[in-house]
């Protein structure tokens, strides 16, 4: 029997993975997809929000401002690209002024630190591109912008080397009560376990709803996006939000760690779980909307769209407690933004809730840090060198338009839960991330995952399932 | 570091035409640099025939035709190194490049010769919305996995765009034992060759639509299928025309796009139009002694338009090199594409820089039928040729007499347009 089982490889249940790690506990995640960031995590605006819009006192507020201040020295332990950006809040109309004076203080309640309102003058030299409507902003220093799937992907992986088992492509189809625990099937298989942390994202309400009398409904909101080129990625430097108006909630325009710009998102409720599909109308509101805070944004730089869904509930805030009716049930549902920004508090508050249920020891051999796939253009030529010697792998490029080598992506493949599927692989390298949307390296990314993986070439798939990428040989069927 | 006379960057067909030409030219220190496994770029995965036409009066494959000038680079003792990515070029014309082998490594040409090719617009540049499953491919991703490595990417095909590549891959699906269901074309006019249409749709009964577009992608993981509408004169779709497909593969040959991201970087001056480098007509880009030739310049309907342009980078690169240009007067004549042209390449010419004649090439911005191609010196019109029909998917050239030129002292501009019968 498991101490814990986890349920959800989002940055939600992996930061909690992580932070249970810490201690002796026999703990497992499951995970219904086929690598870890496969949901909410993979697809939403990759912001640390600074913490100055949830509503004071609330518990998003509260982990908000936490997680954000803990993001710098997890970027550092754990190894993954964060910046600290900074960000504004633009208003672009008189009327509407009282607000930002009001997010303003609420920023400064909530514990948001260096928050000031700048004036025109001050906002177009901060970023010439503003809105020529723009009058006044908030301006947060310490909002970031972060690589959602290495965020998710590092916490996993130290989770993991710290002895944390996980299983793919198991869903969760019923949970049990049983004597001391609970049990939990699959379609792999029972998993049985003494607590169970509900982090299932869009789904955490029917997992809920499996165990307690007590329900909540998780809606789906989609966001759609458009990501723009790498030549685009300075047309703003800090990430820029529209004040919440009388045009309802406006589009972000912001930078992305990796030097893209990403412009989004919608805010649609829908009903299928599974409705990641961007739509004509979605994409030409972000287009539209985007001109309202940022002038002339490149929009003919769109190198890819897609659509994340929020898991938003009613209540709009998070719930993360242990379940009245359902004891060492352990809820983490409703995160939606800013549950990205507020994942490593998350995984605290969560791991502090179990471990007040287990009363666990302290695991002695704890290793909090991580090293994350190593970028050869990060080194000087010498070192590169020195590297290609060692590992002639690091000299091939694959990925033409991100420069990824072959080092970088047997590295992906062969550590401690690696990548399986081209989707994997590039959330770990950026291999096929770029201007040409794998066009090019898709073949020659496929060969290294069938030899190192040894599978047949038709065996490799987009993002596991049913995604192969190809189907037969010629004419095998004439 | 190392020093060449001329590096070339790729050695598919325009960087292989560059290398001879430059060596028989006189220049002997070259080397080739190529990302593949092997010299000939894109030709090795075009294994239809009806390449060579113009150049060898016979029809070869593609591998064919690249091997008759692999075959003469190797001949002419040119060097060249395979598995070399070229990283950066800088405006001194430092050249680094990388490779298991030597790791990174710099070298100093006297000249480069940019012959890097194209690449396809993607999924994504279009914005069409809907799931991203598997099962959309460009279609020279897909060429390749067929033609290559006998992989079928798909088994019921809709393939959106009829550029050359996505009419020779409904062809080759076919052949492959597929079935391609329809081609949309988002213009009132195909992208591609007349002779493909004719040979790889209608003579396997594949229909084309124009004024089409898929406006939505179905399936999850992978592929199931996609909706097509007709779309108005602004290309926007037209609601109540939409058609669903059920497909397992969607093929896309939605444009070529010259791969210049080192030009760029470099920073030579591109052309907007043809998102090539801006050159003279000694195709010698603004970076004085970096020349561009075949689809990294401007994208080409046919390899033996690229193999004849490549050859004069190669010669030009050679002339500079050996320092034997001509002294230069400062005169310079601007081309001027309007009124249907939508470029020339080149977009200047120094009149006593160029060869005793000069083949200006370029494309049309619609479909022209009975029109007349004019050429005008300044304001005197000094060409008008007939054509039954031009098409944007066809490249269009005039010739130009150095000897012509020369004779007018106070020419400015070359207009060159589409006029009415």
């Amino acid at each position: 029997m498991y101490d814990v089982i986890i349920i959800g490889a989002g940055v939600s249940g992996c930061a909690t993975a992580r932070e249970l790690s810490r201690y002796k506990v026999k703990a497992c995640v499951l995970e219904k997809e086929e690598d870890v960031c496969c949901g909410t995590s993979k697809a939403n605006s990759a912001i640390v929000h600074a913490g100055y819009d949830a509503e004071e006192g609330s518990l998003m507020a509260k982990l908000n401002v936490m997680g954000s201040k803990m993001m710098p020295q997890l970027a550092k332990d754990l190894d993954f690209p964060y910046l600290q950006n900074g960000s504004l809040v633009v208003c672009t109309d008189e009327e509407s002024l009282p607000g930002l004076t009001k997010l303003y203080e609420r920023g400064v309640h909530n514990g948001v630190e260096g928050l000031r309102i700048v004036e025109r003058e001050e906002l177009e030299a901060m970023e010439p591109n503003i809105s020529d409507k723009a009058i006044a902003a908030l301006y947060a220093p310490t909002a970031g912008i972060v690589c959602p799937f290495n965020l998710n992907i590092a916490l996993a992986e130290n989770a993991y080397t710290n002895g944390v088992e996980f299983f793919f492509n198991t869903k969760v189809e019923d949970i049990e009560k049983i004597e001391g625990g609970y049990r939990v099937k699959t379609g792999t298989g029972d998993y049985e376990g003494r607590c169970v942390v509900n982090a299932a994202g869009v789904y955490a309400d029917q997992i809920h709803n499996m165990v307690s009398g007590s329900t909540f409904t998780i809606v789906p909101r989609r966001g759609d996006y458009c990501l723009l080129d790498k030549t685009a990625g300075h047309h703003v430097s800090r990430t820029i939000f529209a004040l919440p108006g009388k045009y309802g909630k406006g589009i972000l325009v912001a930078p992305t760690v990796h030097g893209n710009l990403i412009v989004g998102p919608t805010a649609i409720d829908i009903e299928d779980r599974e409705g990641t599909n961007t739509t004509r109308q979605g994409l030409d509101e972000v287009i539209e909307k985007s001109a309202e805070t940022v002038k002339n944004v490149p929009l003919r730089q769109v190198i890819t769209s897609f659509a994340g869904l929020r898991a938003h509930q009613t209540g709009h805030e998070f719930i993360i407690e242990e379940v009245k009716d359902a004891p060492g049930f352990v809820d983490c549902a409703g995160i939606e933004s800013p549950g990205l920004s507020s994942c490593p508090a998350i995984g605290c508050m969560v791991a502090d809730i179990v471990k007040g249920i287990l009363n666990p020891e302290e695991n002695p051999d704890f290793v909090g840090t991580r090293k994350g796939v190593l970028n050869p253009a990060d080194l000087s030529m010498e070192e590169r060198n020195a590297l290609i010697k060692e590992n002639p792998a690091y000299g091939n490029i694959i990925c033409r338009c991100e420069s990824v080598t072959e080092g970088e992506i047997l590295d992906a493949i062969h550590r401690p839960l690696g990548a399986k599927s081209l989707d994997g692989v590039k959330r770990r390298t950026r291999a096929g991330m770029g201007r040409c949307q794998a066009g090019f390296c898709s073949p020659r990314t496929m060969e290294i995952l069938a030899r190192e993986l040894h599978v047949d070439m038709s065996e490799i798939t987009k993002s596991g399932g049913s995604s192969r990428i190809i189907v037969g040989t010629n004419k095998d069927r004439i | 570091m190392k020093t060449y006379d001329i590096v070339i960057i790729g050695g598919g067909p325009a960087g292989l035409a560059a290398a001879a030409s430059a060596k028989k030219s006189g220049t002997d220190s070259i080397l080739i640099l190529e990302r593949d496994k092997e010299l000939g770029g894109i030709l090795n995965q075009c294994i239809h025939n009806g390449f060579g036409l113009h150049t060898f009066k016979e029809e070869l494959t593609g591998p064919e035709y690249a091997a008759r000038f692999i075959e003469e680079v190797k001949e002419l003792g040119i060097e060249y190194k395979l598995h070399t990515m070229v990283m950066d070029i800088s405006p001194e014309k430092v050249v680094t490049a990388m490779n298991r082998e030597d790791g990174m490594f710099q070298i100093q040409a006297k000249a480069v010769i940019l012959a890097m090719g194209c690449r396809e617009r993607s999924r994504g540049a279009l914005n069409i919305p809907g799931y991203r499953p598997a099962g959309i491919y460009s279609a020279g991703t897909a060429q390749r996995l067929v033609n290559r490595e006998g992989f079928l990417p798909g088994r019921e095909v809709v393939i959106l765009g009829s550029g050359d590549i996505g009419l020779i891959m409904a062809r080759r699906m076919t052949f492959e034992g597929a079935k391609v269901k329809v081609v949309a074309e988002l213009m009132p006019y195909s992208g591609g060759l007349k002779r493909n249409i004719v040979q790889c749709l209608n003579d396997y009964g594949i229909p084309l639509k124009l004024s089409h577009t898929v406006v939505e992608i179905r399936g999850k993981e992978r592929l199931t299928g996609v909706t097509i509408a007709q779309v108005d004169q602004k290309g926007k779709p037209i609601p109540g025309t939409e058609e669903d497909y059920d497909c397992d593969t969607l093929l896309l040959s939605v444009g070529l796009i010259p791969e210049n991201e080192l030009s760029r970087a470099a920073g030579v001056d591109m052309n907007p139009v043809t998102s090539g480098p801006v050159v003279n007509e000694s195709l010698e880009t603004s970076l004085e002694g970096v020349f561009a030739c075949g689809n990294v310049l401007h994208v080409h309907d046919l390899v033996d338009f690229v193999s004849e342009e490549a050859a004069a980078a190669g010669r030009n690169a050679s002339a500079y090199v050996k320092g034997s240009r001509t002294a230069e007067s400062g005169r310079e004549i601007r081309m001027n594409p309007t009124e249907g042209v939508r470029y020339t390449v080149p977009s200047v010419i120094r009149p006593e820089q160029m060869d005793d004649t000069l083949t200006v090439r370029f494309r049309v911005g619609g479909v022209y039928k009975n029109c007349y191609i004019s050429v005008y010196f300044d304001d005197e019109r000094v060409m008008r040729r007939k054509r039954p029909v031009v098409a944007p998917g066809e490249m269009e050239e005039i010739r130009l007499e150095k000897a012509k030129l020369l004779e007018r002292p106070d020419l400015k501009t070359i207009t060159v347009k589409i006029e009415e019968a």
